[in-house]
């Protein structure tokens, strides 16, 4: 209730999450097993032991097709049914299919991660601590900063209600220019949107059936941008395109008023690539033109050159790991992204245009490091496929069928786990640019003052006590 | 030795009442007794199996040096096997190995397969499972075990010490003292000495079952130390441990009264807390129950989410009125700061200290007991083991290290960490949940919500709080205290020290395993 007279709070940028219960039996990390015999059938763990009640209705379960095996997943691991069992008989096992999800990056705890992210719309939250590795690679050896004093009044933080994710997409101008009063200078078209993520091209074998248009049916609902293929287009009728990017193979390689319409066009990088964009910025002023640059070893000098040449939005583009291409020892973005950043700041020309980030993406807290290493925005890909249930088995990049049917899901479902899941990552920033203070993520970008990594706190710590760091930083555990 | 009660005999002494008639049950102490596992099957790192062909000859309980095997008096059967007891391969070495002396090759010993599902990198299953033998028998773990690092691959997991070769002659282990004062600011508020270095952490009523609350003050009085209330107020049934239970002061200001603060010999400023650095408390709606909403002048039922941070804190020195407040409310108590560690821990000390805080207590980012977001425990502010060291270092060049004592927390499992951290500077530690394992937490993290813990340890609902009883969480933790200590002791004994104050920021005892003047390369992993 709020009284009148008292000022109005402009609305704010708001996710809305509603639980979207999983199709498929989910994939659970632990299980209870028997593994020595001589059951007593005293039934302590079904009837007695499970805190949770998962063993308790087991008829009930037997019953219904898709329950019986329900409790593999349930399992919270607390232990108590295997430590009450008359005969001892019990042990806890990691469920194999667990140990299947995922790939090196995005591993089985992100996918479960991801899961629970999309089904519900929260932010996973646990007691217990931290139990994972001291520090690992990539975006592990980055620690945000926070200062329960200091910050908050640096930038006025006195809620999360207060933080801005929105960041703009575009040229911007160095600066305005008057004669006699009058402004000369025109400002370029800039577009904003609500969070600092765009909504990527999923890889080909991902791109199947419906796939494409709930991508783009989500990107609508929360606001934000989603790269189509200019292939893709017709798969999309009916439904509105004000917030897509199609990606283009070349200027005017099909044609397709959604194209002339669309607020923002992706092109290849090449050689050619500058009269590409000037081809496109004449036949529609007004849209933005992103070039995207496969990241390689030239990435520094090459994202410069473009951006000298007044390109507007730079997407450079790593693998799905977050890696340069063709390298023997490949980078991660942590490590290219702040070289970029700090190029184009020493040319004088870093806050003129938007630099953009794909691949690598793959939980929310490497959206805020990314931000931190210098990008403005990042495009996320695989995290919407795994919001669907997808478990990157790999069987459709090999023409297999999907394990899961992700093309026979329905509609609403599908858009609302991905919202879901940007709600959840929205929040987890929120929460994060809350603990350093910074109030905009427009003033994330590049911030490592509000960053530690790895090796700067270990030179200035046990380098200082114990001279030279001999080990790789992020061998881990 | 006595036993102590199982969780299904009957409780004695549970409820208020009972509690206000038995002022006698305020009388704790130290003596280590045998406080064996509450549950049927506890876990050990093996387990052995006796087949049907065994002739119950009664052999193995004969030569077994470790209680695995049993035999109840003018029983014919032999009783399940105790494997959590068993040491394993370590014993195969010796005349007492049942495996081999089995007349009927009936008994098999296998590494247990719960194992390699238990614990995580930093609370690794050898951890957790040396810390319920503490727990249980109140001396120090086994060698079968590894009670002393973690797996996380950096910080204390990697840092050892240069024991001496010999120890002096005249150096008696039980001449070393583990005391520590902890008011160091010379202006005529209690001294503070407590008999180990550390003291236990604060977790919050409402957060953690009552009875663990109690058994960890109570644990505190035995070994005249400290215990924390955390911020959900202050429980009556705590008024007669007063004089070892710290009053904290946190944003959400729960249960902060004159009389709390009054009765309080110290008085911790939650600025912070490593679980969350940059959030406030997170206490989900199931667990705030009637009683809980209550103490917190609350709604039942609602999620209490704290602010962060203090709103009437703009800058550090703003501590300066925060603790100028309770030192008129309290004249004799001592003041806490608890702080995180953002870059600059070291002014925040700093400010810390000049506005007046006796203590100040790092919580770094690792640790912490409480309901967090996972996006903020594993990426938020620096792990403690860079802080301790920083602070101290800057502390020293302000010249005014001996006027304030440094606690650390956030992630200290075991008296080598609270060595290695007292090396690297600290004065002592807080801990919190080591504390939590010996009463039998498994680290499955669903704490927060619903109806809380299944093992009854950090739960606020009716049937799961009777799942544990006050005197049997005490003597485990108790029992902890005496290992920890004994283990302490070993360690300086092994160093030339006589006290834990000496070890302080003696980081010349300390060598990284990562880094080249680490001497002891054979450990070495890329």
């Amino acid at each position: 209730m709020r009284a009148r007279g008292l000022l109005r709070v402009p609305a704010k940028y708001h996710i809305h999450i509603e639980p979207a219960p999983p199709r498929v039996r989910p994939v659970g990390k632990l299980g209870i097993v028997e593994w020595r015999e001589d059951c007593s059938s005293c039934h302590n763990c079904v009837k007695r032991s499970c805190v949770y009640g998962f063993y308790s209705d087991e008829s009930e379960r037997l019953r219904n097709e898709n329950g019986y095996l329900d409790y593999i997943y349930q399992c919270k691991g607390c232990l108590t049914c295997i430590q009450n069992c008359t005969k001892n008989i019990l042990t806890r096992v990691v469920n194999p299919e667990f140990k299947r999800l995922g790939n090196d990056y995005f591993v089985a705890d992100m996918i479960l991660s991801t899961w629970y992210q999309a089904e519900t719309g929260k932010i996973p939250v646990s007691g217990a601590g931290y139990g994972g590795p001291f520090s690992g690679p990539g975006f592990d050896s980055m620690w945000t900063d926070m200062s329960e004093i200091v910050r908050p009044t640096r930038d006025g933080i006195h809620g999360r209600e207060y933080i801005s994710t929105s960041v703009d997409i575009g040229r911007k101008l160095p600066h305005l220019e008057f004669a006699d009063g009058e402004l000369l200078s025109a400002p370029p078209p800039l577009l904003e949107t609500p969070i600092p993520i765009v909504f990527d091209v999923l890889p080909e074998h991902f791109n199947r059936g419906p796939v494409p248009r709930w991508i783009v049916e989500a990107a609508l609902e929360i606001g934000a941008i989603s790269v189509v293929r200019e292939s893709d287009l017709d798969r999309l009728s009916g439904i509105d395109l004000s917030n897509i990017a199609p990606l283009l193979n070349a200027p005017n390689s099909i044609e397709n008023s959604a194209i002339d319409e669309a607020p923002m066009v992706y092109l290849p990088d090449g050689p050619d690539v500058l009269q590409e964009v000037s081809a496109l910025k004449r036949s529609v002023p007004e849209r933005i033109v992103c070039v995207r640059v496969p990241v390689t070893a030239e990435i520094v000098e090459r994202t410069r050159l473009l951006a000298g040449e007044g390109v507007e939005v730079i997407n450079i583009a790593f693998d799905a790991g977050g890696r340069e291409a063709d390298a023997v020892k490949p980078r991660h973005m942590r490590d290219i992204v702040p070289e970029v950043h700090r190029a184009l700041t020493k040319d004088g020309i870093r806050d003129e245009l938007t630099l953009m980030s794909s691949g690598g993406v793959v939980m929310a807290e490497h959206v805020a490091k990314a931000v931190i290493c210098g990008v403005d925005l990042v495009a996320v890909d695989l995290p919407l496929v795994v919001a669907l249930e997808c478990r990157l088995c790999g069987e459709c990049e090999h023409g297999e069928p999907c394990q899961i049917a992700l093309e026979e899901a329905d509609g609403d479902y599908a858009v609302r786990r991905i919202v879901n899941l940007m709600g959840a990552w929205h929040n987890q920033l929120l929460e994060m640019m809350g603990a350093m203070g910074i109030r905009e993520a427009r003033r994330l970008r590049g911030e490592t003052g509000r960053c530690m990594f790895f090796k700067d706190l270990e030179e200035s710590t046990f380098g200082r006590l114990f001279g030279k760091r001999k080990v790789a930083e992020g061998a881990g555990p | 030795m006595t036993t102590m009660h199982r969780s299904d005999a009957p409780g004695t002494l549970q409820s208020a009442e009972d509690f206000a008639a038995s002022p006698c049950f305020a009388e704790v102490s130290r003596e280590v007794r045998h406080a064996p596992p509450r549950f049927r099957n506890e876990i050990g790192k093996y387990a052995v199996t006796r087949a049907d062909n065994c002739s119950k000859c009664g052999l193995c309980a004969e030569i077994c040096q470790h209680g695995v095997h049993v035999r109840q008096e003018s029983y014919f059967r032999m009783i399940p096997p105790f494997e959590y007891r068993c040491i394993g391969p370590d014993c195969a070495d010796t005349e007492f190995y049942c495996v081999d002396a089995c007349p009927s090759g009936a008994i098999s010993i296998l590494e247990n397969p719960i194992f390699e599902t238990l614990g995580n990198y930093r609370w690794t299953a050898d951890l957790m499972v040396s810390t319920w033998e503490m727990a249980e028998t109140g001396r120090p773990p086994r060698p079968h075990l590894e009670s002393e690092i973690g797996a996380s691959g950096g910080g204390f997991d990697r840092l050892r010490f240069h024991f001496l070769e010999a120890p002096p002659a005249d150096l008696r282990r039980e001449d070393i003292s583990t005391e520590l004062v902890l008011n160091r600011s010379g202006d005529g508020r209690r001294e503070a000495k407590i008999d180990v270095p550390w003291y236990g952490g604060g977790m919050s009523f409402g957060s953690t079952n009552i009875r663990v609350l109690l058994a960890k003050v109570r644990a505190a009085k035995a070994w005249n130390s400290f215990s924390c209330t955390g911020e959900g107020g202050y429980p009556e049934r705590f008024i007669p441990y007063a004089d070892n239970m710290i009053t904290q002061v946190a944003t959400g200001l729960f249960g902060v009264r004159e009389d709390t603060i009054k009765r309080a010999p110290i008085v911790e400023f939650k600025y912070a807390q490593g679980a969350k650095p940059g959030l406030g408390g997170h206490l989900l709606g199931d667990k705030n129950t009637a009683a809980v909403a209550a103490l917190r002048e609350a709604v039942q039922g609602t999620s209490l989410f704290s602010p962060f941070p203090f709103h009437s804190v703009y800058s550090v020195e703003d501590h300066r009125k925060h603790l100028d407040w309770i030192a008129h409310v309290n004249p004799t108590a001592l003041l806490s700061a608890k702080v995180s560690t953002p870059t600059d821990v070291d002014m925040v000390a700093v400010g810390a200290y000049y506005a007046g805080a006796h203590i100040v207590h790092l919580d770094g980012s690792y640790g912490g007991t409480g309901a967090a977001p996972n996006v903020a425990k594993k990426n938020i502010a620096m792990p403690i083991e860079y802080a301790i060291n920083q602070v101290h270092q800057f502390l020293v060049d302000e010249g005014i290290r001996d006027k304030v004592t440094v606690i650390a927390s956030g992630g200290l499992r075991t008296p080598s960490d609270i060595a290695k951290a007292i090396a690297l500077g600290a004065d002592g530690i807080v801990t919190g949940t080591a504390e939590l394992v010996a009463v039998g937490c498994v680290h499955c993290g669903g704490c927060e919500s619903g109806r809380g813990c299944p093992r009854g340890i950090t739960t606020t609902d009716a049937e799961l709080l009777e799942l544990v009883t006050t005197e049997w969480c005490t003597q485990r933790i108790v029992n902890l205290y005496n290992a920890w200590r004994e283990m302490l002791v070993d360690i300086l004994y092994r160093l030339g020290l006589d006290s834990v104050m000496a070890l302080r920021g003696r980081t010349d005892l300390l060598y990284h395993l990562d880094y080249e003047d680490g001497t002891n390369t054979s450990e070495v992993q890329e």
